[in-house]
């Protein structure tokens, strides 16, 4: 789930943009020059262009949002099906369930941390890779090769990298004397979060320093060259110009990472199945519960998910309007 | 939660009335639908022979991962000897709810398909089995099918599920590790303190990588079906007959925590207890790294190829023995279009080419009281050791509608119950138990 959300954010939009400020100074409006004169068929037009892609929106986005919707006002079991309206009696009962307050205080610790710990570690990555000249592709390839493993994938093999049955690591750190008494990855609180944030950091470092990238590359060479001429020195050269340039790649970075992190749920529902004593639910993972694993109550779930769609969509809006605010 | 309790009262109301319609609906849809005029309800029964019908039909059948040898073992033998033909699919323990509702949802289930018998109740309420209370009762050894099973698919005196598979849980130790331990390795242990001392012996053998004993410390389900009969065992229930009301908190509940906290503190666990979730608590032992442990009988076959397994039944305080008679019930869907065919295999499972020629032939417990005798049982001492504690008065099939949220959800509020029982501060018990109540009362 967090797979998709991290690479289905509209990114085109904005390199356009970008790109756009770029070529031809504050070149604003999108409307094209010959607009004016054939503006009946060419806006006709341009709706046969969208229709595909608004036709594939409407069934995969739309109708399965307004089921949603349909579900969350609903009394609607797993096993019985619909039963009728109740709303909003799911609101409630979603509002007033024991976990929820743990899970969004949970979900939001995580995504912080992750957040925090991701792009520190990908904008250092990004810098290396970009500054070494030698190591410079066997180093990226390296930092890649885990972003193209799938997250479940990826979850399952740090699972037996964690298991106190099959983990090579507590007999590694045995022998070399480091610990005299087994580590238990997910056995606590704090261990189970942090051993989930590893593997994230692990498995999404070389996705975030590819954008990085990207976005490092893209400040002109001309600017380093005028800051050192001036005497300014690495340091300053990083706060005064690497990051301020690059400030639209971080932006987008942290929309992806915190929607995608808000969103948790492959790795969490594999590593800790919400344990040890439920410290470890996300908002998702509440959802997935009461749907599927005991009360099996659609409508809630449904109730739930939809309260998580509008905090999202206002978090979303928040972060684009901080974003395109400093642009300007 | 005071103000929702009087929704849910009248949300279960609901439930239990649109299931009955629901029932009744399909049954007539069955007619109605023009498919095989045989399928309406009441020309089904009458017109049916108790064997069914064999004509090659291709059925579906769906079943959950822990019980996939003996699934396996069942349809080639019934591939091999039946027109119709059985198409298994298995699908992984933690996905199967999810992967049924949403099949109940669209009217897409398989033909027949197995479940945890803890959640038959609720799924037969539901409606999601036909009822075939009358090709049961024409089966002679109708009333030597197991009980446990059959009552829990039964909903308003129609029955709708026969026992698939059995698992019962029993207490397995490590032969060897009993003789270098100096216990008698053809006496298991016959009170809980004497299955502490077992392990605390092993445990004090001092062998890299053995330890005493083990559990899932994270995972509902294995401590309903190795701990219940613990309880069962001293004399003492769980839960209240309607499974509305929980008794864990009683003194021979307590004593059991007591006996594992000390294991725990003792550090005579395999390592990983605190966080085993149930995907691997059978490993350790089938390693033969574990001493003594209550374990699944449905994999002695399993673990004799690696451990030379000696089997007792699960203790009580001061002795006595029980098992949790779980496993999978089965039943034909409310989506089946070949009910017949579907019985027919049904009829076979119950039949004893099945049940001793397949079943027991595997080691495993037959779902039938007039076979438990037979020359496979009888050859092997620990299948007839199983077969008793299976016939134990205090043997059962607990029952509760709420069973899957109150106690095997990961969030349920049993499993917060022993965890603090076992690795907290252990005072809370009282409280615990009163949430598994308020569950279990929805």
């Amino acid at each position: 789930m967090a797979n998709t959300t991290h690479t289905t954010i509209p990114t085109v939009p904005e390199v356009a943009r970008r790109r756009a400020g770029r070529g031809g100074g504050a070149r604003r409006p999108v409307t094209g020059p010959s607009g004016r004169a054939r503006r009946v068929p060419r806006s006709l037009q341009g709706w046969l262009y969208a229709a595909p892609t608004a036709v594939m929106v409407l069934i995969f986005f739309v109708v399965p949002i307004l089921l949603v919707v349909q579900m969350s006002v609903s009394d609607w079991s797993l096993f019985a099906g619909n039963r009728g309206l109740n709303a909003p009696d799911n609101f409630v009962d979603a509002s007033q369930h024991r976990l929820l307050w743990p899970a969004v205080t949970f979900t939001l610790k995580y995504t912080v941390i992750t957040t925090l710990i991701l792009l520190g570690v990908a904008l250092g990555l990004a810098l290396v890779v970009q500054e070494s000249t030698r190591w410079k592709n066997g180093l990226r390839t390296a930092i890649l090769v885990p972003s193209a493993l799938g997250l479940a994938s990826a979850s399952l093999l740090f699972y037996a990298l964690y298991s106190p049955q099959s983990s090579p690591i507590n007999p590694a750190l045995a022998a070399l004397g480091v610990v005299d008494r087994p580590v238990s990855f997910l056995g606590t609180p704090d261990s189970a979060l942090w051993s989930t944030v590893f593997l994230i950091v692990w498995r999404f470092a070389g996705f975030y320093m590819l954008l990085l990238m990207v976005g490092l590359q893209g400040i002109s060479g001309d600017v380093y060259e005028a800051a050192r001429i001036d005497g300014a020195n690495r340091r300053q050269i990083f706060a005064r110009i690497t990051l301020p340039l690059l400030r639209p790649s971080i932006a987008l970075c942290t929309i992806l990472c915190v929607t995608g992190s808000l969103l948790a749920f492959d790795q969490f529902f594999i590593l800790t199945k919400g344990g040890p004593d439920n410290s470890t639910v996300t908002i998702v993972q509440l959802v997935y519960n009461m749907a599927f694993a005991g009360q099996n109550h659609l409508g809630l779930a449904a109730a739930l998910s939809v309260m998580v769609l509008v905090a999202l969509l206002a978090l979303n809006a928040l972060q684009f309007r901080g974003l395109r605010g400093r642009e300007d | 939660m005071r103000s929702i309790a009087r929704p849910g009262v009248r949300r279960a109301m609901a439930g239990i009335a649109t299931a009955a319609l629901l029932v009744g609906g399909v049954a007539a849809c069955g007619g109605g639908d023009g498919g095989d005029p045989a399928e309406g309800d009441g020309g089904d029964d009458t017109a049916a022979s108790p064997e069914g019908v064999d004509d090659g039909t291709t059925l579906t059948l769906w079943t959950r991962a822990p019980l996939e040898a003996q699934a396996n073992l069942l349809v080639e033998a019934y591939n091999a000897t039946h027109e119709n033909q059985v198409e298994l699919t298995i699908t992984p323990n933690d996905d199967y709810v999810a992967r049924v509702g949403a099949a109940a949802g669209s009217s897409d289930l398989p033909d027949l398909f197995a479940a945890d018998i803890v959640y038959v109740p609720n799924w037969t309420e539901q409606g999601l089995f036909s009822d075939i209370t009358d090709r049961i009762s024409s089966l002679p050894f109708a009333d030597d099918i197991n009980q446990g099973h059959v009552e829990a698919g039964t909903y308003e005196d129609s029955q709708y599920v026969l026992p698939f598979v059995l698992d019962l849980s029993v207490m397995f130790y490590n032969k060897d590790l009993y003789r270098e331990a100096g216990l008698d390795p053809e006496q298991g242990p016959t009170t809980l303190q004497e299955f502490k001392e077992h392990a605390l012996a092993i445990q004090a053998l001092e062998k890299p990588g053995v330890y005493g004993s083990f559990f899932g410390g994270n995972c509902g389900g294995c401590g309903v079906f190795t701990w219940f009969p613990m309880v069962w065992a001293s004399g003492e229930e769980v839960m209240n007959e309607d499974g509305t009301e929980s008794y864990l908190a009683s003194d021979a509940a307590q004593e059991v925590y007591a006996v594992w906290r000390e294991l725990n503190e003792a550090d005579a666990l395999y390592p990983g207890a605190a966080e085993e979730t149930g995907a691997t608590w059978t490993a350790g032992f089938q390693e033969g790294n574990v001493g003594v442990m209550p374990y699944p009988a449905t994999l002695l076959a399993t673990a004799s190829e690696t451990v030379d397994v000696g089997v007792s039944g699960i203790p009580g305080v001061d002795g006595g023995v029980a098992t949790f008679i779980g496993g999978d019930g089965i039943g034909i869907s409310k989506d089946s279009e070949a009910t017949d065919q579907a019985w027919n295999f049904l009829a076979w499972l119950m039949s004893e080419e099945a049940q001793v020629e397949v079943l027991a032939q595997n080691g495993d417990v037959v779902a039938r009281t007039d076979l438990v005798d037979n020359e496979y049982s009888q050859a092997d001492p620990r299948v007839v050791t199983v077969n008793e504690v299976a016939g134990d008065p205090n043997s059962r099939t607990p029952f509760a509608r709420n069973f899957q949220q109150a106690f095997n959800a990961t969030d349920s509020p049993w499993l917060t119950l022993f965890r603090n029982a076992i690795f907290g501060d252990g005072g809370s018990v009282e409280e615990d138990n009163e949430a598994i109540t308020e569950v279990l009362s929805q």
